[in-house]
């Protein structure tokens, strides 16, 4: 179609059935967009609403009462250190071991038999239900010694040890392979290559991943179940006796048919809520932090 | 030109400075490709990856502080040649070597060589520039770093030595800590040449180290590969014959050979000589071929 002098060429887009196309798929993505978005805002705006007033720092720290009393009396001090003790304990565990499997998949293992397995099971457990979890522990370390915090940072540290492995792995596949030739071809051993080039450059990645892990063991209820039980006053021991945590109580509170108990759940998944937040925020800063190089 | 058989962790150090124990060097100044001393000797070189036979039967010897070029259509196994001079195709899994690969005298794939030493002797540039994510100076400072040096004035001095052998120093002396990945594709790849020069090694290896980059940064880069020269062994695979008649004394030109009842195809060395002769008075048609712009 040649164009003619003098006359403008007509540049806008035909009218049709691309154009409809096109509406009807932006509307779809928008309407997807919202209704997601939706539970996530209605459950923020519930648990603000119904949290916020029973915040204070004598809620954060002061002893967990009988469920009888009014919301305005007692805290949640004890589940606060409980969840400490245990979340922390369990990533010591989980977090080394996590990343240094995943270099073991990555950089040594190859396609061997033994790398091969090791995928597979990281595979297998993160689609074991947490609360198998906790039967698990139940069974192998709280029937012949005692429920603690231990126990369940033990439990916890299970749910998380595969989560980091894929994560970590996932971040190491993302060095791109001529870094390390580049490594390589300076004489570098395999140590070498993996400690100064493939760790530096995926560790944003990798503490993040392993941040989010945190979050997600810092809100599981079910493996503590069996493993830490609750109780009223801080246990600063998370060796010996049992332990609370912070959805362990919001769990036995919530249940409960009193109203200031109820309301001290509120209360507590706020606290939840909040901590999490803190978590990924966190992620995000040590992210960008550690990829400054790589921009 | 025999050398005779050494203990492999001496012999792998870079004789520079051990006296000649052949013929003295001519001191009258010769043509740039005077023979120097052997520095590989490759007999009847396979090499596989898995079953895939890539090069087949490939023997020739490269020659001290001369640049010698690999050229041929792709899939020819040039750049697989290369990788096998400094060991770092051992990093392919299912990859291997048959023949005979001498490194001064020293079997490069003999028993109890450690690729580890082979690669500080015989450094590599590649294709693509790949800087570690790490500041300019670290790049380069990598190398003696994970060779034990930690002095920072002597690390500071092999830093500059390099940059400026890279002909780099000028635009980065004021952004050291600057990160390597900021620069432009010449100046990152010149940054990967001053970090394998920074070891010192004997002999670098570059793959198609100019492919991603325009006329004047290759110009650069080949300037400083003839400024480098009289220090250096260099090996170049290329794709570029004009830039192969530019710099290199010596071309090797390699081909692929079809099997036409097996199905098969395999990358063999045609010819090799010095560079005018193969370009100027090809012995084999199928270099003229190729030279001559009629087919590749």
């Amino acid at each position: 179609m040649a164009v003619m002098t003098g006359q403008q060429p007509n540049l806008r887009e035909p009218a049709g059935w691309r154009r409809t196309k096109n509406r009807i798929a932006t509307v779809l993505m928008v309407v997807s967009f919202v209704l997601v978005v939706i539970p996530l805002v209605f459950v923020l705006i519930t648990v603000v609403a119904r949290g916020i007033s029973i915040i204070s720092w004598q809620f954060l720290t002061a002893d967990i009462p009988p469920q009888v009393v009014p919301a305005d009396v007692g805290g949640i001090g004890p589940a606060i250190v409980g969840t400490i003790e245990i979340v922390a304990l369990a990533t010591i565990m989980a977090v080394p071991l996590g990343i240094l499997g995943a270099i073991y998949l990555n950089e040594y293992g190859g396609r061997g038999v033994l790398a091969r397995l090791i995928g597979f099971m990281a595979d297998v457990m993160t689609g074991v239900p947490s609360i198998v979890m906790g039967l698990f522990i139940f069974s192998i370390w709280v029937l012949h010694f005692q429920f603690s915090g231990f126990a369940g940072a033990l439990a916890l540290g299970c749910l998380m040890l595969p989560v980091v492995i894929r994560s970590t792995d996932e971040m190491l596949k993302l060095v791109p392979n001529p870094l390390r030739e580049g490594s390589y071809a300076l004489g570098a051993t395999k140590a070498r290559v993996t400690m100064t080039v493939v760790l530096p450059a995926a560790i944003g990645g990798i503490v993040s991943g392993a941040l989010l892990a945190v979050a997600r063991a810092a809100g599981e209820t079910a493996p503590l179940l069996f493993t830490i039980l609750t109780v009223t006053t801080v246990n600063r021991n998370p060796f010996s006796g049992p332990n609370t945590s912070i959805p362990s109580q919001i769990f036995a509170n919530a249940t409960s048919p009193y109203v200031g108990a109820q309301d001290r759940a509120w209360g507590a998944s706020l606290t939840l809520v909040v901590i999490a937040f803190l978590f990924m925020i966190a992620a995000r800063i040590v992210t960008a932090r550690f990829t400054r190089y790589s921009r | 030109m025999e050398q005779p058989e050494q203990d492999i962790a001496t012999s792998l150090q870079p004789p520079k400075t051990a006296a000649e124990p052949q013929a003295p060097p001519v001191p009258e100044p010769q043509e740039s490709w005077g023979e120097g001393r052997d520095v590989f000797n490759a007999e009847k070189v396979s090499c596989y990856y898995g079953a895939f036979r890539a090069v087949t039967d490939v023997s020739l010897t490269i020659y001290e502080n001369e640049i010698t070029a690999f050229i041929g259509p792709s899939g020819c196994g040039k750049t697989t040649v290369l990788r096998t001079l400094n060991r770092m195709n051992d990093l392919v899994p299912g990859a291997h070597v048959e023949g005979d690969v001498r490194y001064r005298g020293a079997s490069l794939y003999g028993k109890g060589v450690s690729p580890i030493a082979v690669r500080r002797n015989i450094g590599m540039v590649f294709q693509k520039p790949n800087p570690f994510p790490k500041s300019i100076y670290d790049n380069v400072a990598y190398g003696p770093r994970i060779n034990g040096e930690h002095k920072k004035s002597k690390l500071d001095e092999i830093v500059e030595r390099s940059l400026r052998q890279a002909a780099l120093w000028d635009e980065v002396k004021d952004r050291l800590k600057a990160s390597g990945l900021g620069l432009s594709g010449g100046q990152a790849q010149r940054l990967c040449i001053a970090r394998t020069l920074a070891v010192e090694p004997d002999v670098v290896l570059m793959d198609e180290p100019c492919s991603a980059l325009d006329p004047i940064a290759t110009s650069a880069i080949e300037d400083l590969m003839r400024d480098i020269k009289a220090r250096y062994t260099i090996v170049i695979v290329t794709h570029n014959m004009q830039q192969a008649t530019r710099v290199s004394d010596r071309t090797a030109f390699f081909s692929v050979l079809r099997n036409e009842e097996s199905d098969t195809r395999t990358g063999v060395l045609v010819e090799y000589g010095r560079t005018q002769q193969i370009f100027e008075d090809p012995k084999d048609s199928r270099t003229e071929a190729y030279v001559t712009g009629q087919v590749g």
